[in-house]
């Protein structure tokens, strides 16, 4: 089963729900999709065992061999290639290597694609003295590069089958997210009851719904703020699956890079019951 | 010469827009006949690369000259190896007046070579 931690609104507690979680449940696979900004390895201190560079394919552009037919910039739709009067320029930060200028140029040779590297997946395994091992991995998107989603799909593939995988996502709504959970079994989406909160939980939902994604609601910081979040999801039906009150000593043992399972063990069995029940409304 | 000043506006009295690849429309004068025609720039919110599609279009057009308030490193590589005058840093009025001011130096030079860029 592959259960996704989502948001939405950034700084709700994914990471922090999503290291738990994977403590909690056997034969866990702790997957960070946050390739931007992976911090899972905070909380599970993993020994890196093996890295793996990913790149996407760029085309270069033979000058020679090129007759400015001004197809391929005509067909880039992310505006990677430019044609000028003598020339194509490539703009290889734009590019988000879907190889269509090669496909379109009916020039023989006159593009050819190269790689160019946008980050790493790292993977490991995480020792818990309690429980059982947690096989670890994470995208880590070189600085200055802008093309997220080829890493993420990258280490997407590093999933095993075998195990209870939690992919810990990136916030937002936009591409990121979607090709994280494309395909995932369920999706956990974390929330706190502020106006901020609830606005950004209703642009997830409405991804969910899109692509028809099962999911439920966790409110974490769940008695400060109001009663909109929960009242939302009592008027939509959306099952709100645990609710984390602010404790002084989860955030402090947070601050220090220690998972709250660890603190208070009893969300372990809580974090169980909601897999089992995850996995009977899955029929899984 | 055909010239090209992004604009705010569809009309020559339309405030000029400072961005150039994310202007709200392209002003198209040509300086002998005064025709004036204004294009929407459909490149104002492209995710990214707006600044080289706008400059592979205005080479499109055959301009002699941009007019505009700041023209991005990706635009001016495009516009690099072309013979397009690039005059920027005009962030106000409008756009007859940017329109004015570069005929009476294109006078006082004696022709519109250079520019700053």
């Amino acid at each position: 089963m592959i259960l996704a931690v989502a948001s939405g609104k950034g700084g709700t507690g994914k990471t922090m729900l999503a290291t738990s979680l994977a403590l909690s449940v056997a034969d866990a696979q702790y997957i960070d999709c946050d390739v931007e900004e992976p911090n899972g390895s905070l909380f599970l201190h993993v020994n890196i065992q093996t890295h793996q560079p990913v790149g996407i394919p760029v085309p270069r552009i033979d000058k020679d061999r090129c007759s400015l037919c001004g197809l391929c910039s005509e067909a880039c739709e992310f505006n990677a290639l430019a044609q000028s009067k003598t020339h194509v320029l490539v703009f290889a930060d734009l590019c988000h290597g879907c190889g269509v200028c090669s496909y379109v140029c009916p020039e023989d040779g006159a593009i050819t694609e190269t790689e160019r590297r946008i980050g790493m997946v790292e993977t490991g395994v995480f020792q818990d003295m309690n429980t059982h091992d947690v096989l670890f991995s994470q995208g880590r998107l070189d600085v200055g590069e802008l093309m997220a989603t080829p890493l993420i799909k990258a280490v997407r593939k590093t999933s095993d089958p075998a195990r209870t995988v939690i992919i810990d996502a990136p916030p937002g709504t936009s591409c990121p997210l979607v090709e994280t959970v494309r395909g995932v079994d369920y999706c956990l989406l974390v929330t706190e009851p502020t106006p901020f909160g609830l606005n950004d939980l209703e642009l997830a939902v409405g991804v969910m719904r899109l692509l028809s994604l099962p999911f439920g609601v966790i409110i974490n910081r769940s008695d400060s703020g109001d009663n909109q979040v929960k009242n939302y999801c009592q008027l939509e039906g959306i099952p709100v699956l645990m609710e984390i009150p602010f404790r002084r000593d989860l955030a402090e043992a947070y601050s220090k890079g220690i998972p709250f399972v660890q603190i208070d063990e009893r969300y372990r069995t809580l974090f169980q019951q909601m897999v089992v029940k995850i996995r009977q409304e899955l029929e899984l | 010469m055909k010239i090209i000043v992004t604009s705010t506006g569809d009309g020559m009295n339309a405030t000029v827009d400072p961005h150039f690849g994310r202007c709200s429309y392209f002003a198209i004068v040509d300086t002998e006949s005064g025709d004036f025609e204004a294009i929407a720039n459909q490149y104002k919110d492209a995710a990214g690369g707006a600044g080289t599609k706008a400059a592979q279009f205005i080479i499109d057009k055959g301009v002699g000259a941009l007019l505009t308030g700041h023209c991005g490193p990706k635009a001016s590589e495009v516009l690099d190896d072309t013979d397009i005058q690039i005059v920027s840093g005009i962030n106000k009025g409008t756009v007859m007046e940017a329109v004015n001011a570069f005929k009476e130096v294109g006078r006082g030079q004696g022709g519109g070579q250079g520019g700053n860029r």
